[in-house]
């Protein structure tokens, strides 16, 4: 055998690991008839599940859009690539804007991502759809005129689950334990978490910071049993979410859990009998409102399952650009803004319309609740949850889930 | 009280550390008689996973522990004839370059196979809930895992120091210049030591399932922390892998008790430091080909 060094080993096993950080760009062609749109979305990583419902969402959008007519007359073509981690989703953006032909930016899931092509997005005045990441930051200190966010915010998720605990009174003076993901979004989302317990009189008496890359809970359920709280909340992001929910059934802990975070794929993937508390939601396939179950019933005909929320949430944001475009007959950065601002409404599927607001951008709209539905109650393995009724209720306006002017430091 | 609580801690990140061994233990044989970093270990493990959630539908989870590792283990076979094989006597660059590319084919095989949602697996009933005795609480499920992989651990000894197919591989391990001298080709044992390694990662994967997320990047989740054990162990040694996987669990373990955001980075500071007093790891033997 060749003698060799265990040095060269091991700094041929760096190069290998700094070479899987980098993304690797497509190829893209170029064509000038079609309105282009830049589209990305993380299809690896913690969130990658969500970003791969996203894609086919959009492209059922595409479709049908292109099968309507088009825009304008014109084919819609969607370049649709994995974002992988913020500085690739900067590059990436900027390069299909620049050599690309990209007329508008759309996408997204992972906050920190986001919040670099936002930058971008300002940069060159371009118009940025950011549909699926939901840190309070985005929609509020880092707001910027050239960005619309399609989710709810951190604040919706938490006022939504909120109502719900304050009904089964599981707030005032309550011990509550907390667990946290380590980035924006986690941070954001238990800032929102403590102004609604400070709010209503419950008390946080422990939090902690969870690491992304986080496989193992044991260690930090040792902790919350140490604690001994009244409930136990995830602050929690993509199929992280799903590792602690079946951890915590597994060491069978006695305290309720509740989270203010759970997509439908990393609940599905939960797996029966482990999924338990109660969840916010944006959307659900079970919606029962008829143009919400059209949009289930040709998702599913055409892929074999029914949609996640972010592939609602992607198929959306293409009919509300589209909408855009052909109404006011204009790609332009401007004009489009000026519609969106107008606080035009869409149909988002959903009871009530929905609008962007036109001081912080964000697309206010019912949010809901779900548990889990009792063993032996599911039709199919898609059918685990059991979904709330929207809220707020229809005598309240929609926008008093979210962050108020006074709450929201966001300036345009 | 403080002190049962870091007990506590202590003896989970050994049920932990013990997972972490059926991954690592595997990656450390092949590194140490074939010299080759298998950076696709990773992807036998959730190879492993996967294959154990198609068996469990139809066999139930008690078959599919068994049949996945031996599924895998076929799988091994190939994996070695047709393509480590080539490495042996190559640059090593080589080997990393094809079992990297290997790990990344395998992982987009997975996601074109089974879908990028991750895969819903439950703990069997028979294993749920937890055990407390005295002071210290025990998830049942782990209780069983450890008692798992002691005995995979007393197994893989036997084999190695009490048979003479241990004595040709280690012997392999250190010189074998010498095993060929005395007319003893290593192939087919670095064939079997390859069965072994995979197929005990695909274990792993197998009975992790119901309490990880079964997604296609389970695979580069895992090798990062088993390629640390392997280093911190040091390179021939079947017991400095079994102390450096038991020292990561716990270590990781008081670390988030104390200093909870500095949980994930105690591994890779360990490893460090580690390094630094005994560079060729913890119980690293001096192997002459690597040096």
């Amino acid at each position: 055998m060749t003698r060799y060094s265990r040095r060269t080993l091991l700094k041929g096993s760096a190069a290998f690991a700094g070479a899987a950080a980098l993304g690797f760009p497509s190829i893209v062609s170029g064509q000038t008839d079609k309105i282009k749109i830049g589209h990305l979305t993380p299809l690896t990583g913690f969130l990658g599940a969500l970003g791969a419902y996203a894609q086919l969402g959009m492209r059922m959008a595409e479709e049908e859009i292109n099968a309507a007519g088009g825009i304008m007359g014109r084919q819609l073509e969607v370049m649709s690539e994995d974002s992988v981690n913020p500085a690739t989703a900067a590059t990436k953006s900027q390069r299909m804007l620049e050599q690309d032909g990209a007329l508008v930016l759309m996408g997204e899931a992972n906050s920190a991502s986001a919040l670099t092509i936002m930058q971008v997005a300002t940069r060159n005045k371009r118009l940025f759809i950011q549909t699926g990441a939901r840190s309070d930051a985005l929609r509020g200190k880092n707001c910027n005129r050239y960005t619309f966010h399609t989710d709810i915010p951190n604040t919706v998720m938490v006022n939504t689950v909120g109502k719900a605990l304050l009904r089964d009174n599981m707030v005032k003076d309550k011990k509550f334990f907390g667990l946290t993901a380590d980035y924006i979004f986690g941070h954001d989302l238990l800032a929102a978490a403590k102004r609604f317990l400070a709010a209503n009189q419950g008390n946080l008496i422990g939090d902690e910071l969870i690491a992304t890359d986080v496989t193992d809970f044991s260690p930090y359920l040792l902790k919350i049993r140490q604690a001994k709280p009244d409930v136990v909340c995830s602050n929690l992001a993509g199929n992280q979410v799903t590792t602690l929910i079946k951890q915590y059934a597994e060491f069978d802990l006695p305290y309720p859990i509740v989270g203010f975070n759970l997509n439908t794929a990393d609940a599905w993937a939960a797996g029966e009998g482990n999924l338990a508390g109660i969840w916010p939601t944006v959307w659900y396939h079970t919606l029962e409102v008829p143009a919400s179950q059209t949009f289930v019933a040709n998702f599913t005909k055409k892929y074999g399952k029914p949609p996640e929320n972010h592939a609602w949430i992607e198929y959306i944001a293409f009919k509300i650009i589209a909408q855009a475009m052909n109404e006011t007959k204009s790609t332009d950065t401007d004009p489009l803004i000026a519609y969106f601002e107008k606080e035009t409404q869409f149909d988002i599927l959903k009871a009530r319309k929905a609008y962007f607001r036109s001081w912080d951008h964000q697309l206010i709209q019912e949010a809901y609740t779900f548990s889990p539905k009792p063993k032996g109650h599911a039709k199919d393995k898609w059918d685990l949850i059991a979904l709330g009724a929207a809220v707020p209720g229809t005598d309240e306006p929609m926008e008093v889930l979210n962050p108020t002017k006074e709450q929201n430091p966001c300036s345009l | 009280m403080q002190f049962g609580f870091l007990l506590e801690q202590v003896v989970n990140g050994l049920v932990l550390g013990g997972y972490y061994l059926l991954i690592s233990l595997g990656l450390s044989l092949i590194f140490s008689v074939g010299g080759v970093v298998n950076l696709a270990h990773g992807a036998f493990y959730a190879l492993g996973a996967y294959l154990s959630l198609e068996i469990t539908r139809y066999l139930g989870f008690g078959a599919a522990v068994v049949v996945s590792p031996i599924a895998v283990a076929m799988l091994g076979i190939l994996f070695e004839r047709y393509i480590l094989r080539r490495f042996y006597s190559a640059d090593p660059i080589l080997s990393l370059l094809v079992t990297f590319g290997l790990a990344m084919v395998a992982e987009q095989a997975i996601r074109i196979i089974w879908g990028a949602s991750p895969l819903p697996a439950s703990i069997p009933p028979a294993f749920r809930g937890s055990v407390i005795v005295g002071e210290f609480l025990f998830s049942r499920y782990r209780v069983m895992l450890l008692a798992v992989v002691a005995a995979v651990l007393l197994g893989v000894w036997l084999l190695l120091h009490k048979t003479s197919f241990g004595r040709v591989v280690r012997a392999g391990i250190q010189r074998p210049d010498m095993v060929a001298a005395l007319g003893i080709r290593l192939q087919p044992y670095m064939t079997a030591i390859v069965m072994l390694g995979v197929g005990m990662a695909a274990m792993g994967g197998a009975f992790f399932a119901p309490i990880t997320i079964v997604h296609p990047a389970m695979g580069s989740e895992i090798i990062t922390v088993a390629f640390v054990v392997v280093v911190i162990g040091g390179l021939g040694s079947f017991w400095g892998v079994v102390i450096a996987a038991l020292l990561v669990g716990v270590v990781r373990g008081i670390t988030i008790h104390f200093v909870p955001a500095a949980g994930e980075a105690s591994v890779y500071v360990l490893m460090f430091v580690v390094l630094l007093v005994r560079p060729r790891g913890l119980l690293g033997e001096r192997i002459e080909k690597f040096e």
